[in-house]
């Protein structure tokens, strides 16, 4: 099976909120490394995780289908799910498969932490 | 920041779906006007399907363009897919006829993505499902090509969740599992075996999405409002 060209970063940012950096792509392939990372930025209970998009170079639409597995994790967790750093193409996709109805997008992580 | 080198092959969001040119014969009435709705929109429990079938022979380009251009010879005899005249390519909407039993029903769906490799379904209002629906190809570790079929899907309100319990969920299961048959057969794979994966991901129905009953496309068929 091939392999997906991702890396992804977990940091606290404040108390209980913790910021996912996504780099490379997301693909079907990049299962593991998301549900990894999201795990990670779970544990222990947190209000929101957030996502940063500022590093994607690219996504399909097998990378869509993780990141709503990844919401309904985050909703079954309790906490939020948010995101900053969409380009003004990655704004369109998410608005093609509405995600953009059930992630909380923002321009930057100040934002996104301030509405935390 | 440069374009990603996919962006072509996403379409553009849209508000409802628009059927363009089709086949003669097809009914647009539950197609044309709805609101396209994912596994987020829809009402009953969450589930991830995934179908593969191993393919020696075509490379996943190879065999991707043959899929698309036969996509509705693969399916069921019951079931009639109206290609879009553009064909498989972002943002063409697709009329479907077809489904036996309680399951007939005329609907549609609406490509949100493709490329060489893969492209998706997105499913409108009134669908039996709410889905993003993802077929695909890749290397396998032996070499073959893997032919894959990659479902997200709820059922879109509380009828077809009934339905999906007691009926519709076996019988996608039998079309898809048809339709890789039918893709390894025409590579001339032998007693081709399809794999198949179900996880449910949310056993919370969306109760917020009861409404979307009124919109059923099955409920529609059967009093001939579908054209």
């Amino acid at each position: 099976m091939p392999t997906a060209n991702t890396t992804m970063n977990v940091r606290e940012v404040a108390p209980r909120v913790r910021v996912i950096d996504i780099s490379g792509e997301i693909t079907s392939f990049s299962e593991k490394e998301i549900s990894t990372a999201h795990e990670a930025a779970a544990d222990g209970g947190v209000d929101a995780v957030v996502l940063n998009f500022e590093g994607l170079e690219y996504m399909n639409s097998g990378g869509i289908g993780l990141l709503v597995t990844t919401l309904i994790r985050a909703q079954r967790s309790g906490h939020r799910l948010m995101a900053y750093g969409l380009t003004d193409h990655y704004s369109q996709i998410f608005s093609l498969t509405r995600l953009d109805e059930a992630i909380e997008i923002f321009d930057d992580e100040t934002a996104a932490l301030a509405a935390v | 920041m440069t374009e990603p080198r996919n962006s072509k092959s996403w379409a553009q969001p849209v508000d409802a779906f628009h059927v363009g040119e089709v086949a003669e014969g097809a009914r647009k009435g539950n197609v044309e006007g709805r609101k396209p709705t994912g596994p987020l929109q829809g009402f009953g429990q969450l589930w991830q399907k995934t179908y593969e079938v191993r393919v020696p022979g075509p490379t996943p380009e190879e065999l991707i363009a043959t899929w698309k251009a036969k996509f509705g010879d693969f399916w069921p005899d019951y079931n009639k897919f109206y290609a879009p005249a553009g064909g498989i390519s972002p943002g063409e909407v697709a009329v479907i006829g077809g489904g036996k039993g309680p399951a007939k029903v005329t609907t549609g769906v609406r490509v949100i993505y493709a490329d060489d490799r893969s492209w998706s379904y997105m499913t409108p209002e009134g669908h039996p499902w709410a889905a993003i629906i993802t077929f695909s190809a890749h290397e396998g570790e032996d070499g073959s090509t893997v032919a894959r079929i990659h479902l997200l899907v709820r059922a879109n309100d509380p009828l077809y969740e009934v339905s999906f319990k007691l009926f519709t969920s076996r019988m996608e299961d039998k079309i898809w599992n048809h339709t890789l048959t039918q893709v390894a057969s025409h590579y001339g794979v032998e007693e081709p075996v399809v794999e198949t994966t179900v996880l449910r991901v949310d056993k919370k129905r969306q109760w917020g999405q009861f409404s979307n009953i009124y919109k059923n496309s099955a409920v529609r068929t059967m009093l001939r409002r579908d054209r």
